[in-house]
């Protein structure tokens, strides 16, 4: 056997698209089973189970999703509660919420009316990036089959009125924050709202609203099902659960794989994906949770568990878990100047310190890479990604700056022995010409 | 941010498809009354999708039929990378991921491909049959290096894989979307290395549930539908 989980507690059991998507091949494999004894419980019920089972959010931030149903108001007022599931999975070496939305459309479909109940909604819009066409058309599909099958919809079988949409949007990665996918829904730029207020109280069409990742509310049905002792007994405490991991990069067999929480990262590589190119001690650094997280070095990865706690311990993080390995033969500095491009691209232009931040930082990035960038700018970059870190409406500064601190914390000797190398036999450097004047 | 501007060349009219007109308003029927402005991006992609780009009459169009300020739709269609604001190759828009994980497994070959066949980035090319751009993560990192090629998406290439479907789209071929190595999904190389115990497709899951773990003892009355 591979890995920690076992088959029979893999909740993504069509992952790789291998049987039917469709209604029939999903009932077969255990979707919609006993949802509507679930829904015979009261949302409350729901919520405690929820947050027994101890599932953290897997878009990236990781808060818990039963306390996060808790927040919305308990008593349905004039104004309708939305549950909208983002689904606009753009995180760099992310790729997890595809194989759901393509291959097991049902259980996030099942999940949607689940938490649509424990929250009291009766309408929800799943938002898919644009570039997903084909995950769409699957998705649509089977809800289609769905309503056909009187599963969701008015008057439905469950006994909880619920209509369910598909939205898509246009390529930005900003919409996959919270506030700025509501915005998009909205029809208007994806630029972040200020919070608060927060999206409980008043989200889109100032409504309620409830936002969740496509893995989480995709996870909800079979933590109901088979208990929340069940899932709980996954990883370590705070850590619970399964969850799916998506390795790119210098692995010999790339994969997305499901996984119990806390697996070690070494496992997790050698065991799935074949271990490093070239063997483990050909590994540089590893960036085990998405691009907006710091990489760790190959000694890190040695001992790290792909959980939140321990990932944080190493000042590194969780995020989607989309692991982005490295080995000797990468240019760690073109990789991370790659994604500070990525967040100069994808800045939404809202906040000053972003807009024009992003922009500075991946010029200056770009210059490391050559190595014609002065010593002194590198303790400048730090300090301006320190400035842009935190001083934004959402994380796309955060996450900007991340990488690139990341870089530096473990090897900012490289680079400055590309600067070094860079000036060894040009005597017309800056400063050197001037010296020779006088 | 990206700067991207309406094209200086424009058509002096847009006029709705029939069919295209009615998948604009299944989508404006999916969000509530008034709120009609939700649709606007999947419009724009029908009209994209109709003529290839997203013109300035186009824009004032959908303004109009959305009752939104002109202002107000031009913005979201510059903003979006996904709408191209002028015209592209009439046989295939080839876009690159070149973001990091991509690059890591050889995307940089890919865009050389490209520059050697089709030419200059962000340019339709000598025949007019071709367009590619160079695009950030389109989300299938475990399959990379990638490219979408009219909306679907072609994956685990190698420059001679992708020379190849090149050379296929011009010839008027389609090639089927997909892994190049012929690889399952996202599996490991080689076919998947779990998911293969029988006992999950044997139906076995689909049986009835004897009860729910945990259930309250009594559970509450049926919640009432509502009208």
């Amino acid at each position: 056997m591979v890995g920690i989980l076992e088959d029979k507690d893999r909740i993504f059991t069509n992952l790789y698209g291998l049987h039917d998507f469709g209604l029939e091949g999903a009932k077969r494999r255990g979707a919609w089973n006993g949802v509507r004894e679930i829904l015979s419980q009261t949302p409350e019920w729901i919520c405690d189970q929820v947050k027994n089972s101890g599932l953290r959010g897997r878009g990236g931030a990781g808060f818990g999703t039963g306390l996060k149903w808790t927040f919305m108001p308990k008593q349905e007022s004039e104004r309708p509660h939305y549950l909208v599931v983002n689904a606009d999975e753009s995180e760099p070496g992310t790729c997890k919420d595809r194989e759901i939305l393509r291959n097991d459309p049902h259980l996030l479909i099942e999940g949607c009316l689940i938490a649509s109940y424990a929250i009291r909604a009766h309408a929800c819009y799943i938002y898919i990036r644009g570039e997903y066409v084909f995950e769409r058309e699957r998705l649509e599909a089977a809800i289609k089959q769905a309503y056909e099958a009187r599963l969701i919809g008015k008057d439905n079988v469950h006994g909880w009125d619920f209509e369910l949409y598909v939205t898509h949007g246009g390529g930005a990665y900003i919409c996959g924050d919270e506030t700025a996918l509501m915005e998009s829904l909205e029809g208007k730029k994806g630029q972040p709202r200020l919070k608060p207020p927060f999206p409980a109280g008043a989200g889109i069409y100032g409504c309620p609203t409830t936002i969740n990742n496509v893995e989480t509310i995709a996870t909800v049905g079979s933590i109901l099902r088979r208990g929340a002792e069940w899932f709980a007994g996954f990883g370590r405490p705070n850590n619970t659960g399964t969850k799916l991991m998506a390795i790119s990069g210098h692995v010999n067999r790339p994969c997305v794989v499901e996984e119990t929480m806390s697996i070690p990262l070494r496992q997790l590589l050698e065991e799935h994906c074949g271990g490093i190119r070239g063997g483990w001690g050909n590994l540089k650094a590893v960036i085990p949770g998405g691009s907006s997280v710091p990489m760790i070095t190959a000694e890190m990865a040695e001992t790290a568990l792909m959980d939140f706690d321990s990932l944080r311990e190493m000042r590194s993080g969780l995020g989607t878990a989309a692991v982005i390995v490295m080995d000797k033969d990468a240019d760690v500095v073109k990789s991370i100047a790659r994604l500070s491009y990525f967040y100069k691209h994808e800045s939404c232009g809202q906040c000053t310190p972003c807009r024009e931040g992003t922009g500075w930082m991946w010029r200056v990035m770009e210059r490391m890479v050559t190595g014609e960038a002065d010593m002194a700018e590198i303790d400048m970059l730090l300090d301006v990604a320190s400035q842009v870190e935190g001083h934004t409406i959402c994380g796309l500064g955060d996450a900007a700056a991340w990488p690139i601190q990341g870089l530096f914390r473990h090897f900012r000797h490289e680079v400055e022995d590309r600067i070094t190398q860079y000036r060894a036999g040009r005597p017309h450097v800056q400063g050197a010409t001037l010296v020779a004047a006088e | 941010m990206s700067v991207r501007r309406l094209s200086p060349n424009q058509p002096t009219s847009f006029a709705f498809q029939p069919e295209t007109l009615e998948k604009a308003k299944w989508w404006i029927a999916k969000f509530p009354q008034g709120r009609q402005q939700s649709a606007v991006i999947p419009i724009l992609w029908l009209i994209q999708k109709q003529d290839g780009w997203v013109s300035e009459p186009a824009i004032r169009t959908v303004a109009e039929m959305l009752g939104m300020a002109r202002i107000r739709v031009l913005e979201v269609a510059t903003f979006y990378t996904m709408f191209m604001l002028e015209p592209v190759g009439s046989v295939a828009l080839v876009q690159v991921c070149g973001t990091t994980p991509c690059q890591l497994r050889g995307s940089e070959s890919l865009m050389a491909v490209c520059k050697r066949k089709i030419g200059a980035k962000d340019h339709l090319s000598a025949d007019g049959k071709f367009y590619w751009q160079e695009v950030e993560c389109l989300g299938a990192c475990a399959n990379a290096p990638m490219a979408a090629i009219n909306d679907y998406y072609y994956e685990d290439l190698t420059p001679e894989s992708f020379e190849a479907l090149l050379d296929d789209f011009a010839v008027g071929k389609a090639p089927a979307p997909g892994s190049a190595t012929k690889r399952q999904g996202s599996a490991p190389e080689g076919g998947p290395l779990t998911l293969s115990d029988p006992a999950l497709y044997d139906g076995s899951a689909a049986k009835p549930l004897k009860k729910i773990p945990n259930a309250a003892p009594k559970p509450k009355a049926k919640a009432e539908p509502t009208a």
